[in-house]
């Protein structure tokens, strides 16, 4: 594959006129005064567009949609919920600390306890978080930059695109320039937008992608292996192509629970069992997995018979009277011939038997006066038969089975499961998720710095609301990206690593190269039309085509891909300076210019800062290398989690609880952040570094302590507040003098001057 | 709520800030937990109501034309009520304190 120059040049030009524009701005305003003077100015739209622009990393912008494409709706918790972080940030946080004048959350730490010392203690933190966050945005940079020039190791895009922003951030462009943040704003949103609607007028549209992935054909399909073979076809419109092996299946992707909240539950389980395995199993009598009606089971997701992975459903909903056909489970094509019985006479039910050597022995039929009583008998029978599979009548299967009969138990002990709730892990997982994701908002520090440019505190909640307004019209779009890619472009479900789903918002723009047709609205119903046929005539066209461009073919889809391109690089680089800003400044302000020397000169100061810079970019990249196998939304997901723990409680009972003090503060902080930063680090390691397999190992025994590392924020919150409240109690002398001023100032409206007051008095102090 | 429309209260008692607290905490609290409801009563619908939220509006299922689309309008309705009364509130603090400065003039600066 060569390079494709419309994607090479809209690239290229992004990059260049973010780089000219942070330059040019920074000329302009070469002081801090400046910036922060001239930021007094902007008005509400501006700063909202500016902090937009800060906050859509390349999380938002390629992650969100490769995470909907790998995972299917619990995916969504991700854009939903980094807007919706904005409501708390807006509702506890913004007016306040806006009237507070403190621009970092260090400062906030420092003025609101009076204590240069927190304040050290609080750059820890901006320094976690800022790297966590940069990792995702490395692991952006190097799939754009393979995808962009294919052959090019994902190594080489990292250590590429880190070095020219780590250089631009040391020789002084790229501040946090609100013209410029703006600007990447609304490059994002319209390289977001456009290729979406240029692929749904040609393509079809988000719902009718949606509606072809049905949770029924999947259920027959997983018998794939061995002489049984049974698959329904996908009756849709939509021009869906096939879904290699590796991809999850319609039902687990668009339903709640799906892959990405059970992945953690179901680790445990022995990794994918050969079919020859699977086959003896069978063979020597025993019991595959079943689900039984009132208990979720863990089941091993690779095999074959993967449908018995399904919902709960009440043992009322049998009725009094059960019937169906017995059949034996001593070889695969038998079970094959229960599940497509299954299927396809959707009302009977089917019993596998160890004992019968037919496929099909008898009908059976139970009747029995109430439930309760059928419930017995159904049991007897289960201890004898071990499963049973039960239709649905809308194409899904049940199986049924008792755990306590010893088939069973001797069939979980091979397959090593075990009893446990997955759903109800899943469910764990997705509230901590969400915690982690909303509380997050609201402490992460790149992001607060921008409020200051805010007139006042009443700017600050409009200029919020304007952000959730604007960032959540964007987050609308990718998780249409990962619909489409899931139809259009299945292939990338195969790869992994920078190859894999995350770059499909990149990619899927090129498809339209092969349809041929202008994706110009108003031409949107002609190119359905001659699509069919246009079809093969179109990318014959292209082929030969490619380098010298046809009269009236413009290849749109490397246009518009280019497009989606140029937007990836305006959301990595944004983020990446932004966060490489407020890290440097954290190390040579806080950590060199207080800690280390505080009696350094300007100059000093201003080459420590070129130096951290270049240090923090290196440590950026050096973390790239190691991320090419997680998602990139995952990662910043984790970012999230420490600023949730540890921020996030400092800042809400800071402004709120006038009792707290800064032992309490700095305890709930430091422990509740750092043990996320601990048990998230440790799942990292357990699923990347080869000698941490003790660790994976116990993690795989023990799925509920996996979650909760993985997502602590359901405990660590908690406990960070818990413990603020604690230690804020026992050391409640220490509450600061002047304590009643600071909240006044914190909560009492500009007008009526409480804060020059209260600057009067500090100075006199 | 009771609000002394004379302003009786100096703006650095107790009294004061605490209402000043009280009632803008009291707004955030409310719209938080409007929208805590939604957020997490909806992974709850999925957990109990499986079938009912797959239901099919538009081609999505119901629980994803949910999350993926309604709740982004939802949180701007609870975001525009809150500013509007957050804003309000301080509108009426100032003038509270504007007409207690006229009575004991010097006491607030700036």
């Amino acid at each position: 594959m060569q390079i494709d120059p419309y994607i090479l040049a809209f690239s290229a030009l992004t990059v260049i006129a973010t780089v000219w524009m942070g330059f040019w701005s920074a000329k302009r305003s070469k002081t801090a005064g400046d910036f922060f003077v001239a930021g007094r100015s902007v008005s509400v739209g501006w700063n909202a567009s500016a902090i937009s622009g800060e906050y859509l990393s390349a999380a938002s912008f390629m992650g969100v949609a490769g995470m909907v494409m790998s995972s299917g709706y619990d995916a969504l918790w991700y854009p939903v919920c980094y807007a919706c972080g904005y409501l708390f940030l807006l509702l506890f946080i913004a007016g306040p600390l806006r009237r507070f004048g403190a621009y970092t959350i260090p400062d906030f730490a420092e003025g609101r306890f009076d204590s240069p010392l927190f304040r050290k203690i609080a750059v820890v933190f901006v320094l976690f978080i800022g790297f966590f966050y940069t990792m995702p945005q490395m692991k952006g940079a190097g799939t754009t930059l393979a995808y962009i020039f294919p052959g090019l190791p994902y190594w080489a895009g990292v250590v590429l695109v880190g070095a020219v922003i780590t250089l631009n951030v040391a020789l002084g462009g790229m501040k946090g320039i609100t013209l410029v943040q703006a600007f990447q704003y609304w490059l994002k949103m319209f390289a977001i937008s456009v290729p979406i609607f240029a692929l749904m007028a040609v393509d079809g549209n988000y719902g009718s992608h949606l509606q072809c992935n049905q949770k029924a054909p999947e259920t027959p399909s997983m018998i794939s292996e061995g002489d049984v073979s049974i698959s329904l076809e996908t009756a849709s419109e939509i021009g869906r192509k096939d879904l290699p092996q590796k991809a999850p299946a319609d039902s687990t992707w668009l339903n709640p629970f799906g892959p990405l909240t059970t992945k953690a539950a179901t680790s445990g389980i022995s990794p994918a069992l050969p079919p020859e395995r699977v086959r003896s199993l069978l063979d020597t009598n025993n019991y595959l997995i079943f689900r039984p009606y009132s208990w979720d089971f863990a089941v091993q997701p690779s095999l074959p018979i993967r449908i018995l992975q399904t919902v709960t459903r009440p043992f009322s909903a049998l009725g009094s009277r059960l019937s169906g056909q017995v059949y034996s489970m001593n070889s695969v094509a038998s079970v094959g011939a229960a599940m497509r019985a299954c299927s396809e006479f959707s009302q009977k039910e089917v019993l596998l038997s160890r004992q019968s050597t037919n496929s099909v022995i008898a009908p059976f039929t139970l009747t029995a006066k109430s439930v309760g009583d059928l419930l017995t008998q159904f049991q007897s029978m289960m201890a004898s038969n071990g499963i049973v599979l039960i239709p649905d009548g809308v194409g899904k299967v049940w199986a049924v089975g008792n755990p306590e009969a010893t088939g069973v138990r001797l069939a979980m002990a091979q397959l090593n499961l075990s009893h446990r709730p997955i759903r109800l892990y899943s469910l764990l997982y997705t509230y901590s998720l969400i915690i982690a994701l909303v509380c997050g908002t609201a402490g992460l520090p790149h992001i607060l710095v921008r409020f200051y440019t805010n007139p006042d505190g009443a700017a600050a909640k409009r200029t919020t609301m304007w952000v959730m307004i604007l960032i959540g019209v964007f987050y609308l779009f990718p998780p249409v990206f990962g619909v489409l890619g899931r139809n259009l472009m299945p292939d990338l479900y195969a790869a992994t690593g920078a190859k894999g789903t995350d770059k499909v918002v990149l990619e899927l723009p090129r498809i339209l190269n092969e349809t041929g047709s202008a994706p110009a609205p108003g031409a949107a119903v002609s190119a359905l039309a001659d699509r069919t046929g246009a079809a093969d005539e179109a990318s014959a066209a292209t082929r030969e085509g490619a380098r010298a461009p046809q009269k009236k073919r413009i290849p749109w889809g490397s246009i518009l891909s280019g497009i989606t391109c140029a937007g990836a690089f305006a959301a990595f680089m944004s983020t990446f300076s932004g966060l490489l800003v407020s890290l440097t400044g954290a190390l040579a302000h806080d950590v060199y210019g207080r800690m280390l020397n505080p009696k350094s000169t300007p100059d000093q100061r201003m080459r420590m800062f070129k130096v951290c810079a270049v240090l923090c970019g290196s440590g950026a990249i050096l973390l790239g290398f190691f991320v090419e196998k997680f998602e990139i939304n995952k990662m910043v997901g984790w970012a999230f989690a420490i600023a949730a723990t540890s921020y996030f409680p400092l800042l809400f009972l800071s402004t709120w609880w006038r009792g707290i003090t800064m032992k309490g503060a700095a305890t709930g902080m430091l422990v509740g952040g750092t043990f996320s930063l601990v048990t998230i680090a440790s799942t990292m390691l357990a699923d990347q570094a080869p000698w941490a397999k003790g660790l994976a190992d116990f993690y795989a025994g023990h799925p509920l302590l996996r979650i909760l590392a993985e997502q602590p924020a359901i405990w660590a919150l908690p406990l960070a507040i818990l413990l603020m409240i604690i230690v804020s109690k026992l050391t409640r002398t220490e509450v600061p003098a002047d304590i009643r001023m600071k909240m006044l100032v914190l909560h009492a409206p500009e007008k009526l001057g409480l804060k020059q007051e209260y600057i009067q008095e500090h100075q006199a102090r | 709520m009771q609000y002394p429309k004379g302003g009786e209260m100096d703006l650095h008692s107790d009294a004061f800030l605490r209402r000043l607290m009280r009632r803008q905490l009291r707004l955030a609290i409310a719209c938080a937990v409007t929208f805590l409801i939604a957020l997490l009563g909806l992974p709850l619908l999925n957990y109990f109501y499986p079938e009912a939220m797959a239901t099919r509006v538009f081609g999505f299922t119901l629980t994803w034309f949910i999350l993926g689309v309604l709740f982004f309008p939802f949180v701007w309705i609870i975001s525009y009520v809150f500013i509007k009364r957050s804003i309000f509130l301080e509108e009426e603090e100032e003038a509270s304190a504007a007409s207690e400065a006229t009575q004991e003039s010097g006491k607030v600066g700036g």
